[in-house]
């Protein structure tokens, strides 16, 4: 598999400095009691998001999870929409209905983002069982966690997808931990890879904090897809410096050691990213200083929109149950 | 015209939507070989694309047909038996009923779900379920009961055509029931109920089977000079509340009969409307007729008794009329 260009290596860097300056601001404000409910947030996994995104093309689909803000800014989504639903404001990808949990941006392919754990992995299979019966090589790419890897989901939609050679690449964000519980502690299979043997498709490991590493692997699992080859199974491993989600819930809970973080961290997919550009000469100091201030000033941008966006009109709660209002549910 | 039995008019729905959009397949367990009789000479047809076999996976295909569904298709799920859907109420409930309205409207869902209710047939408290109350209490579903091969045929066609998920309940004690069906192409519209006969005395709203029943005792009444006016819903969401409120106020009297059971049941939400927006109309109590709260006991003679027949509403329906 060939390595991306020059310029695509250099535009997913800017994505995954996105992602995660994206995410911090989200902390931010949810610190400051702007975001209603819960959110979760992918700091540290940013390289096997973009590695994995930036091997679709834009008309390829994807599904996410309740981890997902970075999956549609991976896929090429604008940010003023997605910070803005994440607020809860008119002018959200999901008009304020979604939130944190649901972002779904159809404009760049993602069809959404469940917050049942598991959930999204049927879902992803239909959508590429679609496009196959549709007689196009579109792909859908289904991001899902160890966590889900437990459910039955992942054993029925494994198999189906196998069963149906459907072109439907399964992208594992291992990071260790459902919420609390460790992987290894509820799984006597250390990897969820190994268990692809079960359904006779690929399954494969991939460093997560590699985002070139993770985008071979992906790309080649989206090209044997549309191929005709059939579904894969790729598992980053990977990990996030928060805790499941933010707030004060979890920072009592000894579940993870401090010396565990501090050896990820040192990994950091950011830096390590940043390093392979200059090493590679692909970009000095002096661009990644550059793309460094436009991102912050993109994210701020968008901070001032979804900050600035009306609240939806109160009536809206009342729309859009049906795409044709039934009275007594809907007010059309 | 040509009779066909309600397993024929649904056969002929699907074949007919197949022929008429691309877009439509099927998919559920062992449809391809028809073990359920709604599906003859489709895989023959269409192809095993188009009628394709799923492993016993209920949340799995569900979620597979919601997905297409996102993508521009327009599956139809064969759940075969209504009890089946339990495996599948993650996809239902979360997924296929909320999708529309969470993602602010950028999709819309248009699967349909096929579920028999195989009641009264000895098959115990795990495949006699006659569920659909259960997901009038889910926001985006529609949901369709209907009583008649020609009202199976046009319905199901409906469904099909709809852009939301459409859950779709058949009667299994009218699957071998005939009457006529065109063989054209129609369609019945969703919340418009049929007034299955007229009547002066008392408002019979009837689900399904039920309405079988319902007539077979009016005809019972009207020896007796008692006139019972015969209510079809046909569809429960949406449910057309207009009909029956009128029918009320001619009668002033109201029975509802379903096989489903009493507590938060399609005759408590009935009856709710009548008694909100028809009470003054009343000359007396409003009724219902169900199945007892109770799960469905294996021996034909635990479970005779537990679904409302003719005579029960004749009863009943006499009661009413001394009150």
């Amino acid at each position: 598999m060939s390595t991306p260009d020059p310029a695509t290596q250099l535009e997913m860097y800017r994505r995954m400095l996105r992602i995660r300056r994206f995410d911090e601001t989200v902390k931010t404000l949810f610190g400051r009691g702007r975001i209603p409910g819960s959110v979760h947030l992918s700091i540290g996994q940013e390289a096997e998001v973009v590695g994995a995104c930036m091997a679709l093309r834009t008309d390829d689909t994807m599904v996410g999870n309740h981890r997902s803000h970075g999956h549609p800014i991976g896929k090429g989504a604008a940010l003023g929409p997605l910070l803005a639903e994440i607020l809860g404001k008119a002018t959200g990808v999901n008009g304020g209905k979604g939130g944190s949990m649901h972002l779904a941006d159809f404009s760049v392919g993602s069809l959404g983002e469940s917050s049942i754990v598991g959930s999204g992995l049927p879902v992803a299979v239909g959508a590429a069982l679609g496009a196959k019966m549709q007689g196009s090589d579109r792909v859908c790419l289904c991001f899902f966690g160890d966590g889900a890897s437990n459910e039955g989901y992942f054993h029925e939609a494994l198999n189906m997808a196998s069963a149906w050679q459907v072109p439907v690449v399964f992208l594992c964000e291992n990071n260790g931990y459902g919420v609390t519980t460790a992987f290894s502690s509820i799984s006597r299979v250390p990897d969820v890879a190994a268990r692809a043997a079960a359904y006779g498709i690929p399954g494969q490991i991939v460093d997560g904090q590699d985002a070139l590493a993770v985008h071979a692997a992906v790309a080649q699992a989206v090209q044997g897809a549309r191929d005709g080859a059939g579904p894969s199974l790729i598992e980053a491993k990977t990990y996030r410096y928060p805790h499941h989600s933010e707030g004060p819930l979890y920072d009592a809970i000894a579940y993870r050691d401090a010396s565990e973080l501090a050896a990820w961290q040192a990994r950091d997919p950011l830096p390590l990213f940043a390093r392979h550009l200059e090493d590679t000469g692909i970009a000095d100091t002096a661009t990644l200083t550059s793309i460094e201030h436009a991102i912050t000033a993109e994210v701020a941008a968008a901070l001032e929109f979804a900050e600035q966006s009306p609240w939806p009109d109160p009536a809206e709660a009342h729309r859009g149950l049906y795409r044709t209002p039934i009275a007594g549910f809907d007010h059309a | 015209m040509r009779e066909l039995t309600f397993l024929e008019a649904i056969r002929e729905a699907q074949e007919q939507e197949m022929a008429r959009d691309p877009r439509v397949f099927i998919l559920g367990e062992d449809v391809s070989f028809n073990v359920y009789g709604s599906t003859g000479g489709l895989a023959e047809r269409f192809g095993l694309e188009r009628v394709r076999d799923t492993p016993i996976s209920e949340a799995g295909f569900t979620g597979v047909a919601i997905g297409a569904a996102l993508v521009g298709m327009r599956p139809i799920v064969d759940f075969t038996i209504a009890s089946f859907m339990y495996l599948a109420m993650d996809q239902l409930v979360s997924m296929a009923a909320k999708t529309a309205y969470m993602y602010g409207g950028q999709a819309h869902v248009p699967a349909v779900f096929r579920a028999a209710l195989f009641y009264n047939g000895g098959l115990a408290a795990q495949h006699s379920d006659r569920n659909y109350a259960m997901f009038m209490q889910v926001p985006g579903l529609r949901i369709a009961v209907p009583s008649t091969p020609h009202d199976a045929k046009g319905l199901l066609k409906t469904a099909v055509r709809d852009d939301d998920p459409v859950l779709m309940f058949e009667d299994g004690a009218l699957w071998g029931s005939r009457g006529e069906v065109p063989q054209d192409d129609y369609l019945i519209p969703f919340g418009q109920a049929a007034v299955r006969r007229e009547g002066s005395d008392l408002t019979v709203v009837a689900i399904g089977s039920r309405v079988r029943e319902a007539l077979t005792a009016a005809d019972t009444l009207a020896r007796e000079g008692i006139s019972l006016e015969v209510i079809d819903p046909r569809t429960l969401v949406p449910l057309d509340c207009p009909t029956i409120l009128a029918s009320v106020a001619k009668t002033g009297r109201a029975l509802v009969v379903d096989v489903g059971h009493k507590s938060c049941g399609v005759a408590s939400e009935i009856l709710a409307t009548i008694a909100e927006d028809g009470f003054w109309s009343l000359r007396a109590p409003l009724r219902r007729l169900t199945a007892p709260d109770m799960q469905i006991p294996f021996s034909p003679a635990l479970e005779k008794g537990f679904y409302p027949d003719a005579a029960q509403i004749v009863d009943a329906a006499r009661r009413l009329l001394q009150e």
